[in-house]
């Protein structure tokens, strides 16, 4: 376990804000809306989020942090998530990952100053699930045109386009198909909007 | 539980300590009814809605007197926030009760930031936790000379003859 730094103690309750009004619910209806993303991999799903405004993240990322992440779950942020630390250690109960390749959840809200691809835990062959998760906040989401995904999912093909992407995470992603059944698993939220991009997809350059 | 006796602690955290304890072991109408009565009800939200869960309960078991598993036990935790008249939060209270009532976690912690509050800590302490600390520590004194009247002392009983 020394990937993995003590959560800090969320020792200044007074910025603290709540977490999902019903917690049960809430995190039911969010995991809902990741699962059919990342079964039709591609589609831009709502998140149906009721968490308060003024969050360290996005209301999506918060939200899939809360319905997914807990104390089995190391999580990494990166610089501009930080300040998220002690939001995560209070609802999630999340250790806090020192270095992404430690990390089961990687939430990245300056999706330019993002880490290469291959410092993220991969999983193994015996075991691919041990991979990371990325949680990335782009600037828009729009199937009308952008990428040409294909795959388990997908239906023919479908059109993905996120803005506010580095053009070096399409190359790094391309990179690590060889690797395959060991990869990551992509979620691109905006607002409550998200799409999945999981290691199954392919995506013409 | 905690290590180290409570006096290892600075003096407020043994006093709050001492008001949480009395508080969650306060029955639930009795909170309800004190905050209900109570004047001038700050403004608060919930941080933490009442959540149960399980706790592992530790304690001496053996006859070495080590720590060790008792049994789980139910608990239902809250945390709430007092917000001043603009509207930032004040203080942050929680509450730990045995059981499933989530009425009763938020109530507990209700009081726990009141308490911190040093505008109306004098007042709460006053009219809540004192009353209720010396019913619960009447109960138990009340118990302990009933268990005690039914002592046995065995040192008359003799072996052999």
């Amino acid at each position: 376990m020394s990937e993995v730094a003590t959560a800090p103690r969320a020792g200044d309750f007074m910025r603290l804000d709540p977490g999902f009004a019903d917690p049960v619910r809430d995190a039911q209806g969010c995991f809902r809306a990741v699962l059919d993303a990342m079964a039709h991999p591609g589609r831009i799903v709502q998140i149906p989020t009721a968490l308060p405004d003024q969050l360290p993240l996005g209301p999506a990322t918060a939200s899939v942090a809360l319905s997914l992440c807990d104390i089995d779950t190391p999580v990494w942020l990166d610089a501009a998530a930080a300040e998220a630390a002690g939001y995560l250690a209070f609802h999630c109960g999340a250790p806090l990952a020192k270095t992404p390749a430690g990390a089961s959840f990687a939430l990245i809200a300056d999706a330019d100053a993002m880490p290469p691809l291959g410092g993220f835990a991969l999983g193994t062959d015996e075991f691919p699930e041990r991979s990371a998760t990325l949680v990335i906040e782009v600037a828009g989401l729009t199937n009308d045109h952008g990428m040409t995904l294909r795959g388990p999912g997908i239906l023919g093909e479908t059109r993905l386009d996120v803005a506010g992407l580095p053009a070096r995470f399409w190359s790094e992603r391309a990179a690590l198909a060889e690797l395959f059944p060991r990869g990551l698993d992509v979620l691109f939220v905006c607002g409550n909007a998200l799409a999945a991009l999981p290691r199954s997809t392919r995506v013409d350059l | 539980m905690h290590s180290g006796s409570p006096s290892d602690h600075p003096s407020e955290i043994v006093e709050r300590q001492r008001w949480l304890a009395v508080l969650a072991k306060a029955p639930v109408a009795r909170l309800e009814a004190a905050w209900d009565t109570a004047d001038d009800k700050p403004a608060y939200r919930l941080l933490r809605r009442g959540e149960t869960g399980l706790v592992m309960v530790r304690g001496r078991i053996g006859g070495s007197g080590g720590p060790f598993n008792f049994g789980e036990m139910t608990m239902t935790r809250a945390a709430i926030q007092l917000l001043d008249a603009s509207g930032n939060v004040a203080y942050t209270g929680f509450g730990h009760v045995a059981g499933r009532s989530a009425r009763r976690a938020e109530l507990v912690a209700l009081f726990d930031a009141m308490l911190q509050d040093p505008a109306r800590h004098d007042a709460i302490a006053d009219r809540v936790i004192e009353p209720l600390a010396a019913e619960q520590d009447a109960a138990k004194a009340a118990q302990t000379a009933k268990v005690m009247a039914s002592k046995v002392d065995f040192f008359t009983m003799v072996r052999g003859e």
